[in-house]
């Protein structure tokens, strides 16, 4: 019965959790706006300047697909995020707590984000864009009037997947200074083996991925006329 | 109308040059509706993304209304493409707009006031039949409601042309009835010039009133519907109303002649004429009749005994406007 006390009087659990949740769903909300914010115009940039793209453009398409992009995905994420301590500070002025992480989590979900984004875009058939194009399209309608909301079930689809991804390497980045569920479970979980906080965070964590898996889901559903 | 002059695309595919299109003319009046067709790689979707100038020709004009369209600079030939409305064989709608909304998109494009966009797209869906279908997605429809929303967003930037690209080909044969149904009434409303690119020698039979034949990248007969099919030496005249079967291996002895006639130029039944004047018993092997472009066309394959006077027959036969062929029989 031990465990089950715990839970309710562990002060990890009731003074410790809630500010670390709220610190998580802080990393996970800024980091996931500025993910959307920068990554989606990066994915429509890397399916247009490739070869079949509407500007094909292959010194560009190299710097940001082979470079950018390729190198960023390749880093673990444990070391991306140390190496970007520095350019965190620069950008935001502090390089703890979860602002300071929340720039490294976008810099790190944002390649990935954007090759999901260039995947569902390149779904989008060819016979429609020659459609809108035929029609008087300019280059720029034919990417917001066609591309993006023809692909917008694999965007939404992107953007949960993304959120995900965001949430296990938000708890990562309690590692590194972060602050948030990581670290709670990391300092009390580990290092002083409290298993209740350890479990509890956990349940926190995948209750967290479900939501946000269903939610997308649903939403994905809705923008789907397909 | 539609004046297409010395048409050349030409590809290079590593270091082999193609040809895809070898200096194609023609020229549609307002209010025909005129059929291209071959088979798959004459160069047929080369010709249609030239005509769209989804591809610019390696040289060569496209004009409408003698407005030329091929040598624009890029800003005008977003102007320039509204002239020609575009129907494709898998109709390419906007998945996540409604039937309304993808009637709308050419007049979205040009900032069209949305009272004006309204008022357009009811009298279009009214036009093609599809009223009560104006906030369907284009899955909820039909292939052939499909192509009729199709056939509406082409319609909507008003062009004075209607480029069909195989607009039939994936659907049945009765929707395939009525899409070209379709097809014939707007352009007698709208008196629009109308290309339709196809494989299917049906679709010429049923809606076309001139034909062109493109093959390897060249247009190789053309003319009005009447007169390719009354020349049985042409290509497109056998294929329009071919003749059915084979000769039977085992036919008695007698000469066999391939007659073609339309319900115009045969002044008197052809056959019982034969057989009164010359005295001879005529038997019919093989035979079709057909209405095309508005005259009825007979293609019949006779047989006559052995002996009868087969100059004297046919001289009479030419004099009566039908043109015969004769047939080694076996």
């Amino acid at each position: 019965m031990d465990f089950f006390n715990d839970l309710v009087t562990n002060p990890g659990i009731t003074k410790a959790m809630w500010p670390a949740f709220i610190e998580t769903m802080q990393m996970v909300a800024i980091a996931g706006v500025f993910t959307v914010i920068i990554g989606l115009p990066l994915g429509i940039l890397l399916l247009n300047t490739s070869q079949d793209g509407l500007t094909p453009n292959k010194p560009l398409n190299v710097v940001l697909s082979g470079i950018i992009v390729n190198i960023t995905r390749s880093i673990p994420f444990a070391i991306l995020m140390v190496s970007l301590i520095p350019f965190a500070k620069l950008i935001v002025g502090v390089s703890l707590g979860p602002v300071a992480a929340s720039v490294s989590l976008t810099i790190g979900t944002i390649p990935f984000f954007a090759r999901l984004v260039e995947t569902a875009l390149r779904e989008v058939s060819g016979g429609k864009i020659d459609a809108a194009l035929v029609m008087g399209s300019t280059k720029m309608q034919v990417i917001r009037k066609v591309l993006v909301p023809e692909a917008m079930p694999g965007i939404v689809a992107a953007g949960t997947t993304t959120l995900v991804t965001l949430i296990g390497y938000s708890a990562m980045a309690g590692l590194v200074g972060g602050g948030g569920l990581g670290r709670l479970a990391y300092n009390y979980g580990f290092q002083r083996y409290e298993p209740a906080i350890m479990v509890v965070t956990i349940v926190i964590m995948v209750v967290m991925v479900q939501l946000v898996q269903v939610i997308g889901d649903r939403i994905a559903r809705v923008v789907d006329h397909r | 109308m539609i004046t297409v002059t010395d048409l050349r695309k030409v590809y290079q595919q590593g270091d082999r040059t193609v040809v895809a299109l070898d200096g194609v003319s023609l020229h549609v009046d307002a209010g025909q509706i005129h059929g291209i067709i071959g088979h798959s790689g004459a160069g047929k979707s080369t010709l249609v993304r030239c005509l769209t100038l989804l591809d610019r020709p390696t040289s060569g004009s496209v004009a409408v209304n003698n407005q030329e369209l091929a040598n624009v600079s890029d800003s005008d030939l977003r102007t320039a493409r509204r002239r020609i409305g575009m129907v494709f064989q898998h109709a390419n709608l906007m998945d996540s707009r409604t039937t309304a909304q993808n009637v709308a998109f050419p007049l979205e494009l040009i900032g069209t006031p949305k009272a004006k966009i309204a008022e357009k797209v009811n009298a279009l869906l009214e036009l093609v039949g599809l009223t009560q279908f104006a906030d369907a997605y284009p899955a909820q429809l039909s292939g052939g409601q499909r192509q009729r929303v199709g056939i509406a967003r082409a319609l909507s930037s008003d062009p004075d042309v209607l480029l069909c690209d195989e607009p039939t080909s994936a659907l049945d044969p009765k929707t395939t009835d009525e899409i070209l149904a379709l097809i014939k009434s707007v352009r007698d409303r709208l008196n629009l010039t109308v290309l339709i690119i196809t494989h299917e020698m049906n679709v010429v039979k049923q809606a076309c009133d001139s034909v062109s034949l493109l093959e390897a990248g060249r247009i190789v007969e053309h003319g009005a519907i009447a007169t390719v099919v009354a020349d049985p030496a042409r290509r497109l005249s056998q294929a329009l109303l071919p003749m059915p079967g084979k000769l039977p291996a085992d036919l008695p002895a007698g000469v066999v002649l391939d007659l073609l006639y339309s319900g115009s130029q045969a002044t008197e039944p052809v056959i019982s004429s034969i057989a009164r004047t010359f005295n001879v018993d005529v038997n019919v092997l093989a035979g079709s009749v057909e209405n095309l472009g508005a005259h009825q066309f007979a293609h019949l394959r006779i047989q006559l005994p052995e002996g009868s006077d087969i100059t004297a027959i046919t001289n009479h036969l030419l004099a009566n406007g039908v043109a015969v062929t004769p047939k080694e029989a076996k």
